[in-house]
């Protein structure tokens, strides 16, 4: 009944990590919710564009809910993570001085990290710091931090999307929000004191009725509102770029290993970061640029990322890039006055029902699940006032499993999955030994979403170091022959972006 | 349990039924050594060949033109008929130093002892990533090959409004392929002075269609959201930069790079074996054994050849040394170095041993006209040929003697320009 008439207690519009987490954290409860995202799959904008670190909490000012968050989330993540199935390494972080004039700072750092309750933090010397990272050309000094951690954003993002589904939450792909519009009173009101209003939302051709509307839009985060009617909030698309590193640069960098920042900046520096899956990431850039959707890799950038690589460590070279990519940071302060605002996450005063969260940027990622709380404690707040009394559901359901990654198997575990499915004997993406049962995994997956991105987020099929060069041919083929879904009907990513746009080669 | 530790042996495993593990595992037999396997991990051998349709190949090897299924045909026919065991469908995932293999497919996972190894795995395409092309990163651009694999084995068409960045023999190949297929090839650009990409398919696949090829030009900028829509063209200045100020736009539906090819070595990684930075192929001497004692590699792992008649030459070179690695248990020592000297980009083998019949490989490192191939011991000439034109593009292969080979002095490998007068 509720899938026809699209009417939810709950609206949640952006299906990145903070929205997915708030899609979880709902579904716990017996209310009835949705997720809507515009793009084919939950986690394409800055969710799936960043260095998928765990942070400590230490870089943020005291007090804010930045720190506050930051801290709790990673106190917290090797437990999600392993509710929900997601690789998770606590490997540490090195914030490298250069020489004393920027062991101050890195005092500073840790001074601030222990404000905000970061544990571990440790002063450690040159000697130190090349012997937990022998390669590193020059290190006077650094700071340790033994509980930054990283993930898998994107594996992240789907887990929760996943999780939440399965405990009952709705998700709508390819709904981008077109228009809100507030419901009269009384017409959808719980009680008296509730909810004055609800909202019309127009999302990916249907028209959705909800109480409670949450915005966590991400780099749109500042439209959305305005298109309820809050026009409060300013958002600056800040890019950031990265190189991708081939696994045999993994050996080369064991921690997380950043600069001292910049006072005044908007981001962290350039930095080397491990992945879980053993590349190497240099980056972010930090650049304010016009559209929120421009994720373009620049010469200028790419020159500065692959000097920066080289001064941290020599053997970094272009021979070990396999690929380049771009995030966007949501960021609330504009490029003249750089650094960083704190979050903000509430319900609007002059609009009862809708929730923003604006200027989500990092620590996001880390600071997702703790967000997520504290939006389903305001959640319950606008519900109760209502008179409803919001319980928890007994049969929700914690765990979530990933699909079995065959390559990180050993070979006596190996040998069973093959004999209890030859599909797992199949290798389909050489680079990476994805077979084909992981392939179907990722083409069947929860969510719906069939995009060839949607199969390399979930499979990590066309991530190595030939990019797709073996198995995107063998991916069609399976796509067609298996699932009959034509080439002309296959898109690498966003609506329109056709992987075949000549079709067939008979057919012109 | 049982069957995990259940370990096969075998003489000789060929890792790879392309051109070269065909030729090697048909050479192998015909030198007597009975107890091959030849793993393949397509449906059928033949590799790359398969799904190159055009003509030109067997030339050299078989002095008539024949398309690529019909070239690997004649040498599976020569596996079939010789009774050599082909594994199909098997990826071999592992490779000790100890020359244990590990083996997957549907049946499950194997191990294999052999006593000797040869490396037939072949190549990878260099990629957008890994040139770092600046722009967009949506649908439309391929690499030569997939393109190729994709048109010619699947009926999927890639684009109609093509440009081709790299003058690499494929590229040329699909250029002509596309306009066949309906497609418009607007232009082939190649950042380099001169062509990659042999002669005749410069000829026959950009000339003879009226595709124009321009020198010293690059995409500086790929345009698009989901899918590119267009592509900067930029000239290379004098000092080898990208000029992207002087960059014109271009619409385009699709962007097929053909920027060259890196032998896929991973497994000889895992086994240890020694690789030059310049080939990034392994080193090997003049049997073509590797640095790990019974390992061979041949083909495009070994290094990027543009004719494949010189791949099966190389493959079937191994012979001798695995016959008498495996009569013997070892091979000579390789006591001579071999270095590139003037107007050389690389040369191989990177060493020998002066015990068997040595054909060195070379590419020049610039084009030109009249030149002379000098090989040299201490300032002494061993041996020295005229070529009339030399190119970067075209690999030459040139016997040397080993009698005349002085044990432990260095052989330089030289071009110098003109006819060298004795």
């Amino acid at each position: 009944m509720k899938a026809q008439d699209f009417s939810y207690d709950v609206i949640i519009a952006g299906g990145g990590v903070v929205g997915c987490a708030i899609a979880r954290e709902l579904s716990r409860l017996d209310l009835n919710t949705a997720l809507l995202e515009k793009e084919p799959d939950v986690g394409w904008g800055a969710s799936c564009r960043n260095s998928g670190v765990v942070h400590a909490g230490y870089n943020n000012t005291p007090g804010t809910l930045m720190a506050k968050f930051c801290v709790e989330g990673n106190q917290g993540f090797e437990v999600l993570c392993a509710e929900l199935d997601v690789p998770y390494k606590k490997v540490g972080k090195l914030v490298v001085a250069d020489g004393p004039d920027e062991v101050p700072a890195l005092e500073r750092l840790k001074a601030q990290g222990e404000t905000n309750g970061v544990r571990g933090l440790e002063m450690i010397d040159g000697d130190r710091v090349r012997e937990l990272e022998p390669h590193l050309e020059h290190a006077y000094a650094a700071m340790y931090s033994p509980n930054s951690a990283i993930t898998s954003p994107y594996l992240l993002t789907i887990a929760l999307a996943e999780n939440a589904l399965a405990n009952g939450v709705d998700i709508f792909l390819n709904s981008g929000v077109e228009r809100i519009d507030r419901t009269p009173s009384a017409s959808t009101a719980g009680g008296p004191e509730g909810i004055r209003e609800g909202f019309i939302v127009k999302a990916g051709g249907r028209e959705f009725r909800t109480r409670i509307l949450i915005n966590s839009a991400g780099v749109n985060s500042a439209e959305l509102s305005r298109l309820a009617g809050v026009d409060l909030y300013t958002i600056y698309p800040c890019r950031g770029e990265y190189y991708v590193l081939d696994t045999y640069a993994g050996e080369l960098v064991q921690h997380l290993v950043y600069p001292v920042p910049k006072p005044g900046s908007g981001g962290l520096g350039i930095h080397l970061t491990p992945t879980v899956d053993g590349n190497i990431l240099i980056g972010p850039s930090n650049e304010y640029i016009e559209s929120a959707e421009d994720y373009s890799v620049t010469a200028p950038v790419m020159k500065t990322l692959s000097e920066e690589a080289r001064s941290y460590m020599p053997q970094l070279n272009g021979g070990f890039y396999i690929r380049s990519f771009a995030g966007m940071r949501a960021k609330q302060t504009p490029p003249e006055k750089g650094g960083y605002f704190d979050y903000v996450i509430k319900e609007e005063e002059t609009c009862p029902g809708l929730i923003n969260l604006v200027g989500i940027e990092s620590p996001g990622l880390t600071a997702s699940a703790p967000i997520a709380r504290y939006v389903s404690g305001i959640v319950r707040n606008i519900v109760e006032r209502s008179g409803r009394e919001v319980c928890g559901k007994p049969d929700f359901i914690l765990k979530r499993t990933a699909p079995v990654r065959f390559a990180e198997q050993d070979d006596e575990v190996k040998a069973k999955l093959i004999a209890g499915d030859p599909d797992y004997g199949e290798i389909i993406c050489r680079c990476e030994q994805i077979t084909k049962k992981e392939i179907r995994q990722a083409i069947e997956n929860p969510l719906g979403a069939r995009s060839l991105n949607s199969i390399k987020y979930r499979s990590r099929a066309m991530m190595g170091r030939c990019q797709g060069g073996y198995c995107t041919q063998r991916i069609l083929q399976i796509l067609r022959d298996e699932y009959g879904i034509m080439p002309e009907e296959i898109e690498l990513g966003k609506n329109g972006s056709w992987v075949l746009s000549g079709g067939r080669c008979d057919v012109t | 349990m049982t069957k995990r530790h259940m370990t096969d042996r075998k003489d000789c495993v060929i890792i790879g039924g392309g051109a070269a593990g065909l030729a090697a595992a048909a050479a192998c037999r015909e030198n007597g050594i009975e107890d091959i396997l030849l793993i393949e991990r397509g449906e059928v051998l033949g590799g790359i060949l398969n799904q190159c349709i055009h003509d030109g190949f067997g030339l050299h090897k078989f002095s008539e033109t024949l398309t690529g299924p019909e070239y690997a045909q004649r040498y599976i026919d020569m596996i079939t008929s010789r009774g050599i065991p082909v594994l199909l469908n098997s990826m071999v995932t592992g490779l000790s130093p100890d020359k244990v293999l590990t083996v997957i497919n549907r049946g499950g996972l194997h191990r294999i002892q052999a006593r000797s190894v040869i490396l037939a795995m072949g190549s990878r395409e260099r990629t957008r990533g890994a040139i770092g092309i600046p722009g967009s990163r949506g649908a439309g651009i391929f690499t030569a090959g997939v393109a190729q694999n994709l048109i010619n084995m699947k009926n999927f068409m890639t684009g109609r409004r093509v440009i081709i960045l790299g003058s690499g023999d494929i590229g040329l190949i699909m250029a002509r392929r596309l306009t066949l297929e309906g497609a418009k090839v607007l232009m082939v650009l190649e950042k380099l002075p001169y062509p990659s990409g042999l002669p005749r398919n410069i000829n026959q696949c950009l000339r003879d269609f009226d595709i124009p090829l321009h020198l010293r030009r690059t995409v500086s900028y790929i345009h698009g959201g989901g899918h590119l829509t267009g592509v900067d063209i930029a000239p290379i200045g004098d000092n080898g930069e990208i000029q992207p100020d002087r960059a014109e736009y271009m619409e385009c539906d699709s962007l097929l790079l053909s920027v060259g090819l890196i032998p896929e070595n991973e497994l000889s990684r895992q086994a240890g074996v020694q690789l030059d930075p310049v080939t990034g192929g392994a080193v090997v001497d003049e049997y073509g054994q590797t640095s790990v004692p019974g390992i061979f590699s041949c083909g495009n792992v070994l290094q990027i050849h543009d004719l494949v008649d010189n791949v099966s030459l190389e493959g079937e070179a191994l012979a001798l040394g695995v016959k008498r690695y495996l009569e013997a248990g070892k091979l000579a020592e390789p006591g001579i170095k071999v270095f590139p000297g003037q107007n050389i980009r690389y040369c191989l083998p990177q060493h020998l041993s002066g015990q068997a019949p040595a054909v060195i490989s070379f590419r020049p490192s610039v084009p030109g006209k009249l030149h002379t191939i000098i090989f040299s011991q201490n300032g002494k000439i061993l041996r020295k040929k005229s070529l009339l034109k030399i190119n970067p593009a075209e690999m030459e292969r040139i016997e040397l003697d080993s009698a005349l080979l002085e044990s432990g002095s260095p052989l330089q490998v030289e071009l110098v320009p003109g006819r060298l007068q004795s």
